[in-house]
């Protein structure tokens, strides 16, 4: 590492991409396994809610949970703070 | 026995050609009898890197064709006794390759004594993909610490245990492997590097390999001899290190770590 680049050094950015890729892909496996109507399901639902509430879709999330015998189908959506929607 | 190994990432350019490569050579110089098929069809591009590009006479689709045998296509390796190519087709009908096609010279090249097939996959999720994934005993993941890399890489995981024969038969799944390229120690201590860690927690994959990011590749690649050969270079021991753990050997991994310079090239840079 010269001198130049000692001053110029870039944001330590690695655990961001750690992060946003343990969510992602944490998502896609879900989604992988799953019934091919969630997606649509997904959308579909975010649709309606939009309707009512102004939500971002990254706080509406769909999770698939296997236990053992019987699967959940799990539907969260974070509410926008009051005053903001 | 024979193993059949494909060499995959889902994206392009990490390095799936150089370690096809590299890992061939590696079996190769262990005495091992290795036939290296490039399946990326229309896109040529290992007979380049392994420097065989001007004796490619008759290539895998003319194998599946029927234009000509496996012995007459296979490219006999002028450096490593044990070595045989088989260079993709440039054709543009990419249904060239078949299923059927793929196993009859499989069977070929099992009959002949080959004990290791190294499929060098073509990039994406497609058909060659696909085929070049069908068959595979293992499978060699090859991942760029970079957050599109390693996406694209759990895709293949997926398809790895849905879409081959051993997933369709209920066999014993594919055996996967973590092949780590262009990696930077520096970088990775400074934070601005996903770290051999941080990858193998994401995909939960053990790790074959960890290979440095070196100008050592460019230049193999430019002269046609595989990086492997290079026995200078610290590229050539990481990629051996893989081959040994291919087979079998506990090694620990090298390279995570910026070798230490000296006061004046840390100061002027070098």
């Amino acid at each position: 590492m010269g001198l130049l680049a000692f001053f110029r050094r870039s944001q330590p950015t690695a655990n961001v991409a750690k992060e946003r890729l343990r969510i992602i892909v944490a998502q896609e496996r879900t989604a992988r396994g799953g019934p091919d109507y969630l997606p649509t399901l997904r959308r579909e639902l975010m649709e309606v809610i939009r309707k009512y509430i102004n939500v971002d879709p990254e706080a509406v999330q769909i999770n698939l949970e296997k236990e053992d015998g019987h699967e959940v189908l799990e539907f969260s959506v974070a509410l926008p703070e009051k005053g903001k929607a | 026995m024979t193993e059949i190994i494909v060499v995959t990432s889902g994206k392009g350019g990490v390095g799936k050609t150089t370690t096809s490569a590299s890992v061939a050579c590696g079996l190769a110089r262990r005495g091992k009898r290795v036939a290296v098929i490039d399946f990326d069809i229309g896109l040529r591009n290992l007979d380049l890197i392994m420097g065989c590009e001007r004796r490619v006479v008759y290539d895998f689709v003319n194998v599946i064709q029927g234009d000509c045998t496996l012995k007459q296509a296979l490219i006999k390796d002028k450096r490593l006794e044990t070595l045989f190519v088989l260079a993709a087709s440039q054709t543009r009908d990419k249904d060239a390759l078949s299923m059927e096609g793929v196993r009859k010279v499989f069977d070929e090249l099992i009959a002949d004594g080959f004990e290791y097939i190294i499929c060098d996959s073509p990039a994406g999720i497609e058909k060659g993909a696909h085929l070049a994934m069908y068959y595979a005993d293992r499978a060699i993941v090859v991942v760029n610490p970079e957050v599109s890399s390693v996406r694209d890489s759990d895709r293949i995981l997926g398809l790895l245990s849905s879409k081959t024969q051993r997933a369709e038969k209920g066999e014993e799944k594919v055996k996967e492997h973590l092949l780590l390229t262009r990696y930077s120690p520096r970088r990775v201590a400074t934070g601005e590097m996903m770290s051999v860690g941080d990858v193998k927690e994401i995909l939960g994959l053990d790790v074959i390999g960890v290979i440095p990011e070196s100008p050592d590749v460019l230049s193999a690649s430019n002269a046609g001899t595989p990086v492997i050969l290079n026995e200078q270079s610290d590229v050539s021991r990481a990629y051996e290190d893989a081959v040994g753990r291919l087979l079998g050997d506990t090694l620990p991994l090298r390279f995570l770590e910026e070798p230490k310079k000296g006061f004046l090239a840390r100061m002027f840079g070098g």
